[in-house]
This record gives structure tokens, C-alpha cells and sequence, in this order.
């Protein structure tokens, strides 16, 4: 049952029951079945392959032909120079890799402390409860730019002593504060998608809350979640250019000191290839797991 | 006469206005099995979740092993680590293995070494014909099979009492079978229970005493045989002839 079986035809060969599951050979209905089948399959891929070449093959064509073409290619995609500069917007993106990497781990523990608290029924837990759902609403509300700008020029105008004026340490406590907000929301949703009726048989089995949440809630919870978590991941790494405009050099902002020295846009492609070289295979990979751990759990294949 | 295992002495539960339980009040004596009947909505869930402490009682007492558990300071957990309790839709945990479904609570909760509550899960599953499924997922299981993973969950750690909730209504008669009987071994091996079920057949052949439940009142108790087949309340007669219009007599 749990093994793919192909497409088994219960009107097959007439078989004894003493053979079963032994020798068989495809009646001839299957056969013409199959034969139907094949030139059906056929059909479509040869209309997906006239019509992806027709649709694609014109939007070439008015490109490559349009009066402007010579032009937008020679500011756009000067292959030579682009390398020439790519270091330059690498080193940029350093950074990006950098606060990715410490923002979105940042992320992680806070959105899923909040996610925990907001879905908490602790009576000792409620004032933070009311904190955490304020926290929420305000800073899931509030446009990112502000929160960086806010966050980058506000805190060193307190001239607090001790507290840094360092706008890259700046900038990325105000992508952590936003980011966490979003993230305590998508991680709180999944937590609520998982049955009562698991809680309880936890529970039942004598398990205390922390541990039901620990080892029946969350691992649930969480691989529901990951698409839209990586939704999140895919924009962190992008939002974290933001941080720019406190005047930290990021990959988009080197590909801006190249472009304005030469005027060519080059750099700007480039800085967007770097960001898909990292996001598509991000997806692709998450998509895999995620597929396996379905494959695995579930009785039937794909849905 | 030996202590009773678990008594309630009228116990009331109420959600909001509706009262669900009123007056509840039976006795289970070690290695004896109380069955309650029943219509859907006239309170056998809610009283095996009130003894599981999942739901809070309105008034009355609850005793296991004579030690009152629904005082105000028991601590749930500790109460629950008793009981197993099995769900009507079995409730296993989809993203864990058989094997670490059962070993879950007695590695975490009991804190038994993982090599020897490994053994004596495969060592249950084994008894009850499940060895070879110990690495799969639920999902992959028939609805018998994950209801018996069920109660092999619940007994790996060696319960004082079962409380089995309608665990035969999510499933087809032939699955029904196979789940029965597993109970009926537990049974002749001396096991504690208290079942909620409509099955009338293996009501008979398991029960001891058999409670008639009615709009969360027990209206009629005692033997198997005598309630089958003398009832003196006219609702339990017209209970059992809704059954046997029903074929489930």
C-alpha cells in the first residue's frame, strides 16, 4: 500500500486468486489504454513547446528590435565591466550575508518567544501577553524605513552614555524589532492550526506543558509554518540593503557608488544576481525538505 | 473487600449554563471494568476527561487509590502519569514514528534510559502484533492498527487505570474487531478500566458493572445481563430499542 505501485488497472488480466500479486501481463485494455495515453501526453508537451516558443520568441523579438535595444544593453548588461566591479558589490553583500545571518537568528528566538507568550493562557504571564500583542500591532504597522530611520537617528539623539552610535548595529536592531513582529504572527498561526486534541492527548500521557509544546506543539507547528518562514527569510535578506540609507555599505549601495561613478546600471544587475544566486536555491532546498518530510509522514504521496 | 482503584462521589459538571454531569457517583474495584452507554451528547466523554483532570469538575470528589485528586492542590500531571487514557480518534502524534510515540511519555515524563523504554516498546508492540510497523508513521497505519499504537502508548507507562473514550467509533467493523479484542486481553490480564462505548456486544463480554448514562445522570447500573436484558427505566428501554432498531444490539 504504502509502496508506488504504478497505475494498476483492476480490470486487468483476469487473474485467480491463487496468483495473486503474481505474473500478470497488461490486458489488452490497458494496453490500448495506455496507448491513448501516451498520445495524449504527447499532445500537450508539443502544445507547451509551440506556445512557450511563440510567447517567449515574440517578447525576444520586440526586444532585441526595439530603437532602444543597442543602448539599454551597453547601460544595463556590460558584462565586462560588471565583472570588473563585482568584487566591489561582493564585499557589499558581506555585509547583507552578515546581518542575514545575525538578524534572522535574532528573529527566530524573539518571534518565537512572542508567539509562545501570545499563545500562552498563563494567568502570571498577562502583562507580557498585553505587551507582546502592542509590540505586534505597532511595529507590524509601521513602514521598515521609519523603524531603521527612527531607530538609526533617534536612539544616539538620546546621547544615552553606553548605548552605541554605531548605525550598522543600529540598523540591525531595527530590522530585528520589524522583523520579529511579522515572524511571532506566522509562527502564533501555526502554533493555533495544531488540534486541541493533540494537546490533549499530551497531556493525557502525562506530559507537562512546556513538554507538550516542546515535543508535540512546535515540530508540528513549525514545518507548517516553514514556507511562509522562508517567505519571511527570502525578504530579510533583501530588506536588509535598507540599512543603507543610515549609510552602511551594503551590496545595493555599492552597486549605487559604481553606477553614479560611470553612469552604466550594470552594477545594479549584478547586485541582483547575487541576491537570486543565494534566495533561488534557498527555495528550491526548503521545497525539498519539505517535500521529503511530507513523503515520509504521509500515506499518500503528493497532495 | 479491596480499596476501590477510582470512585466519584457526585460529581457536577457544567459548561456555562448546561449542566453536563450531575450527581455522578460509582465505584471501580482493581482488575473490574465499568462500561457506560449511552446517546452521543449525554456525557461519557466528559466524564472520562474529568477523570483525566482535562476538564475541571463543578463539585464533588474524585478518588484514585483513595487519594483525592480533585482537591485544589494535586498537581495534574502527577495524577495523569496513572492513567492511560485512549482517544475515539486515536490523537497519535503524525510527525514521530510508532516507536517514539510510545516511548515518548516513559522517556520524558517517567524519565526511564531510552534503550530500556525502546525495549519495552518493541517488547509491547510485539505482544500485540505491531513489531514490524514500530518505524513507520501513523499516516502509513490503518485505523485499527493506529488505534491499537494507541493504547500500547498509554499502557507503556503501566497505568493504575484505562480510560478508553469511544475508541472503536472512528472505525470500520472489521477494524472494530481487532481493536476490541486487544482490549478484551487486557481484561483477562487484570487491567483497571473504564470504557465509554456503543459497542453493546463487547460491552457485554468486557463489563462488570454497566452504567446507563442519560443527560449526564447514571439512570440505571448493574450487570451486564441484567441491564441488557431486564431494564427497569423506560429511557433505557427505549435506548436499547434504538439500538436493536439499529442492528447494534
Amino acid at each position: 500500500m504504502a509502496k508506488k505501485s504504478g497505475r494498476s488497472s483492476n480490470r486487468a488480466a483476469p487473474s485467480s486468486s491463487s496468483n495473486f500479486g503474481g505474473s500478470w501481463s497488461p490486458s489488452e485494455i490497458e494496453l490500448a489504454r495506455r496507448q491513448a495515453r501516451q498520445a495524449r501526453n504527447k499532445k500537450s508537451a508539443l502544445i507547451a513547446a509551440l506556445s512557450s516558443f511563440l510567447v517567449l520568441g515574440t517578447l525576444g523579438l520586440v526586444l532585441v528590435t526595439s530603437p532602444g535595444w543597442e543602448t539599454l544593453r551597453n547601460t544595463f548588461f556590460k558584462w565586462a565591466y560588471g565583472f570588473e566591479i563585482l568584487p566591489k558589490i561582493l564585499l557589499g553583500f558581506t555585509t547583507n550575508a552578515t546581518l542575514t545571518v545575525i538578524a534572522g537568528t535574532s528573529v527566530a528566538l524573539i518571534g518565537l518567544g512572542i508567539a509562545l507568550l501570545r499563545t500562552s493562557r498563563s494567568p502570571a504571564l498577562t502583562p507580557f501577553r498585553i505587551l507582546a500583542t502592542v509590540y505586534v500591532d505597532v511595529f507590524r504597522g509601521i513602514p521598515m524605513l521609519l523603524v531603521i530611520l527612527l531607530v538609526g537617528f533617534g536612539i544616539p539623539a538620546l546621547q544615552i552614555k553606553g548605548l552605541t552610535n554605531n548605525v550598522l548595529v543600529l540598523g540591525t536592531l531595527a530590522v530585528i524589532i520589524t522583523y520579529s513582529a511579522y515572524v511571532s504572527e506566522v509562527i502564533r498561526s501555526g502554533i493555533l492550526t495544531v488540534h486541541p486534541s493533540q494537546r490533549a492527548a499530551a497531556r493525557s500521557l502525562g506530559l507537562s506543558n512546556f513538554q507538550t509544546l516542546r515535543h508535540v506543539v512546535l515540530p508540528q507547528a513549525i514545518k507548517r509554518v516553514t514556507p511562509p518562514l522562508l517567505n519571511d527569510l527570502v525578504a530579510l535578506i533583501k530588506d536588509t540593503g535598507l540599512v543603507s540609507i543610515l549609510g552602511v555599505t551594503d551590496a545595493v549601495r555599492a552597486a549605487q557608488i559604481q553606477t553614479a561613478k560611470t553612469f552604466n546600471y550594470t552594477p545594479y544587475v549584478m547586485a541582483a544576481i547575487i541576491f537570486l544566486l543565494v534566495t533561488i536555491p534557498l527555495t528550491r532546498w526548503t521545497d525539498r525538505m519539505l517535500r521529503n518530510s511530507y513523503e515520509r509522514e504521509n500515506a499518500v504521496g503528493q497532495a | 473487600m479491596s480499596q476501590a482503584v477510582l470512585q466519584l462521589e457526585k460529581v457536577r459538571k457544567s459548561f456555562g449554563s448546561e449542566v453536563v454531569l450531575e450527581d455522578i457517583s460509582f465505584k471501580v474495584l482493581e482488575h473490574k471494568a465499568t462500561v457506560f452507554i449511552g446517546a452521543s451528547g449525554s456525557g461519557k466523554s466528559t466524564l472520562l476527561r474529568c477523570i483525566n483532570l482535562l476538564d475541571q469538575i463543578d463539585d464533588g470528589q474524585i478518588l484514585l487509590d483513595g487519594q483525592d485528586i480533585s482537591a485544589a492542590n494535586v498537581n495534574p500531571d502527577e495524577v495523569r502519569e496513572k492513567l492511560g487514557m485512549v482517544f475515539q480518534s486515536f490523537n497519535l502524534f503524525p510527525h514521530m514514528t510508532v516507536l517514539e510515540n510510545v516511548i515518548l511519555a516513559p522517556t520524558k515524563v517517567q524519565k526511564v534510559v531510552k534503550e530500556k523504554a525502546i525495549d519495552e516498546a518493541l517488547e509491547l508492540l510485539n505482544k500485540f502484533g505491531l513489531r514490524e510497523k514500530a518505524d513507520q508513521y501513523p499516516d502509513r497505519l490503518s485505523g485499527g492498527q493506529q488505534q491499537r499504537v494507541a493504547i500500547i502508548r498509554s499502557l507503556a507507562r503501566h497505568p493504575r487505570l484505562l480510560l478508553l473514550d469511544e475508541i472503536t467509533s472512528a472505525l470500520d467493523p472489521v477494524l472494530v474487531n481487532e481493536v476490541l479484542s486487544t482490549v478484551r486481553d487486557l481484561k483477562s490480564e487484570g487491567m483497571t478500566m473504564v470504557l465509554a462505548t456503543h459497542e453493546m456486544g463487547f460491552a457485554k463480554q468486557v463489563a462488570d458493572e454497566l452504567c446507563y448514562l442519560d443527560k449526564g445522570r447514571i439512570l440505571e447500573w448493574g450487570s451486564p445481563k441484567k441491564l441488557l436484558e431486564s431494564p427497569k427505566k423506560s429511557e433505557t428501554k427505549e435506548f436499547l430499542r434504538r439500538l436493536l432498531q439499529a442492528g447494534r444490539l
